[in-house]
């Protein structure tokens, strides 16, 4: 049923992408900035689902790829380069230094992955922390302020890039899940020697994983500089992002095409409605949700229903 | 000598760190599970030793048996209630339970103690001593020979107790262990209390030394980890020689690089080993 299926699944998404595109119409600045936001979840949901939910690496680097893009994409933007060239240039630089990257730490697996990955966005943010030349240090970096363009202009911009980059990032997601790629990385997460004895690159197919759950999270964090107009190490390079990206893919359903999605329409809903309400201990609340939700719905709300949106079957 | 003085300070944090990680590295090898929580247990110790002092007089010393039966008791109860319950699934969902659970105490804690740095200072204080031309805090002393006394009565009950060579039995094999009547389960439960046990005293003793805050849990965690990975995962004498390895290290970063970036150079450290010796300076598997 492949083409079939995937007919299906392009033709959900599109009316997904069409109900998006018109919320800007409502004029609403709240909604728009919690749909932006809910793009944002979207594209760190989707991208950990390469490598996390395809692949089955337990990989805590999309701190580490948001920050990175952030900078990327303000120092290129402060040095002169048009904005949406930085974006671009932003989701390229994560893609290489995931590329970089994967080659050292996918040869590691469990624990160590998980953790050698942890530590990344820790490294990147001392490293931001001391580069005051050129990311301002602890005392975070402006962004250049657009001139000519009213605050909700920009607003409905700046989601229209976040939707781009969630788009594209479906796609991406789409034709990897049908495609040879996506067919290795299950294979390797299912047994990885096996993958390697019957002939899958599994190197060359981890790495490329890793580099697509790396490049829409690059842009991505480019796009939310600009958005925010200040960023600072400890912002960007927060481990929660790592984290939320996990849960709302853990809450959809790994693996799965549509659950990162779910998950992060879900996870925003409850964030919203539940922690803003309990700023104090909104952490402690996440942790919560974590916890109930590894004990008694691991394998995510999709399980829930009986027809499994399962990719590729 | 200079060099001299740093190395007496690096061998005494050597020996926090390595009280701080045999912990850690008992859950990890015996689990497979990485407990995100031991860093807050850390903490949570250290405030228990801070308001037994502060409030009652009770000096860390004395303080430090209490936390051990309670973080124990603690650790019991959270293994055999919550964790037993995923164990052998995926790193990822233990590596995620345990997080989750970090972020509700780490939370607590905020909230029930702010966020700002607390000092346990010790009146009358012990001063120190002084060997040629090094100069030695007593406290510090004395907690690292306390870490260090901990450390080693865990090997002892590894070693020769019955339930210390059931832990080393599950570790090593766990059905042949089931098969041979140990309650997996159970043992499952000591071992975890065991590691809240040695973060409970690890934090205690440190509460002496370093300023207490909620947010410095993950500090301790790091370092548990980087000891791990350096002396390598598999004993106590492991977790010892990674101790002592991290703390002389970070001694001489500060010197030569500037006390900010001593965290830096061992991550540095951390990822080339985790690259060309993932065993660690003595990994080996069982706890002999």
């Amino acid at each position: 049923m492949g083409a079939v299926g995937m007919r299906r699944e392009l033709a959900i998404a599109a009316v997904l992408v069409a109900l998006a595109a018109a919320l800007p119409l409502s004029g609403d600045a709240y909604a728009l900035r919690l749909g932006t936001t809910m793009l944002l979840y979207a594209v760190l949901a989707m991208s950990w689902n390469f490598i996390g939910g395809m692949a089955g690496y337990p990989s805590f680097a999309s701190a580490a790829f948001f920050g990175l893009g952030a900078y990327a994409g303000a120092i290129a933007q402060t040095s002169g380069m048009p904005m949406a060239l930085a974006w671009v240039f932003a989701g390229l630089a994560a893609l290489v230094f995931a590329g970089l990257l994967g080659l050292a730490l996918l040869r590691l697996r469990g624990h160590y992955f998980a953790i050698a990955s942890l530590v990344v966005a820790e490294v990147l943010r001392e490293v931001a922390n001391s580069a005051t030349d050129l990311t301002g240090g602890g005392m975070g970096l402006n962004l250049p302020v657009m001139a000519g363009m009213s605050i909700q202009g920009q607003a409905v911009l700046f989601f229209y890039a976040m939707l781009a980059a969630a788009a594209l990032n479906f796609a991406a997601m789409l034709v990897t899940a049908h495609s040879r790629l996506g067919f290795g990385l299950r294979c390797i997460q299912q047994n990885e020697s096996a993958a390697d004895m019957i002939g899958v690159n599994t190197t060359l197919y981890k790495t490329a994983a890793f580099m697509l759950s790396a490049v829409f999270v690059g842009a991505a964090g480019a796009i939310y500089a600009s958005w925010v107009n200040y960023i600072e190490p400890p912002d960007v390079f927060d481990v929660l992002y790592s984290v939320k990206a996990i849960v709302m893919v853990l809450l959809g359903g790994a693996g799965s095409l549509f659950g990162p999605l779910i998950g992060a329409a879900v996870f925003l809903g409850l964030e919203e409605l539940v922690w803003r309400n309990l700023l104090q201990i909104h952490t402690g609340i996440l942790g919560l949700l974590i916890v109930l939700l590894v004990l008694f719905l691991p394998r995510g709300l999709l399980s829930l229903s009986r027809r499994r949106w399962r990719a590729a079957t | 000598m200079l060099a001299l003085q740093i190395l007496a300070n690096g061998l005494m944090l050597g020996g926090l760190y390595a009280c701080i990680a045999a912990g850690f590295s008992l859950v990890w090898g015996v689990l497979n599970v990485i407990n995100i929580l031991h860093g807050s247990l850390i903490v949570l110790g250290a405030y228990v030793a801070f308001f037994a002092y502060t409030l009652w007089g009770i000096h860390p010393f004395a303080s430090i048996a209490v936390v051990a039966a309670l973080f124990f008791a603690l650790g019991y109860v959270l293994q055999s209630s919550l964790i037993n319950r995923v164990i052998g699934a995926p790193v990822l969902i233990t590596l995620t339970l345990t997080f989750g659970l970090d972020l509700m105490l780490s939370n607590a804690m905020i909230v029930a103690f702010k966020a700002d740095f607390r000092k346990l200072t010790l009146d009358p204080p012990l001063g120190s001593v002084s060997l040629a031309s090094v100069v030695m805090p007593v406290d510090r002393l004395l907690a690292m020979v306390l870490a260090l006394l901990l450390t080693g009565l865990l090997y002892l009950l590894l070693a020769r107790s019955r339930i210390g060579r059931a832990i080393v039995a599950v570790r090593m094999d766990r059905e042949a262990a089931a098969l041979m009547g140990v309650d997996v389960k159970r043992i499952y439960a000591i071992t975890f209390g065991l590691g809240a046990l040695m973060a409970g005293a690890a934090g205690a003793l440190l509460a002496m030394i370093f300023p207490i805050s909620p947010i410095i849990g993950p500090v301790y965690l790091g370092k548990a980890f980087v000891v791990c990975v350096l002396g390598g995962l598999g004993s106590v004498p492991a977790v010892v020689v990674g101790g002592i390895v991290l703390g002389v290290v970070e001694s001489f970063a500060a010197l030569w690089f500037g006390p900010e970036h001593a965290v830096t150079v061992s991550f540095a450290l951390l990822i080339l080993f985790l690259l060309f010796r993932p065993t660690g300076l003595l990994g080996k598997k069982g706890y002999e």
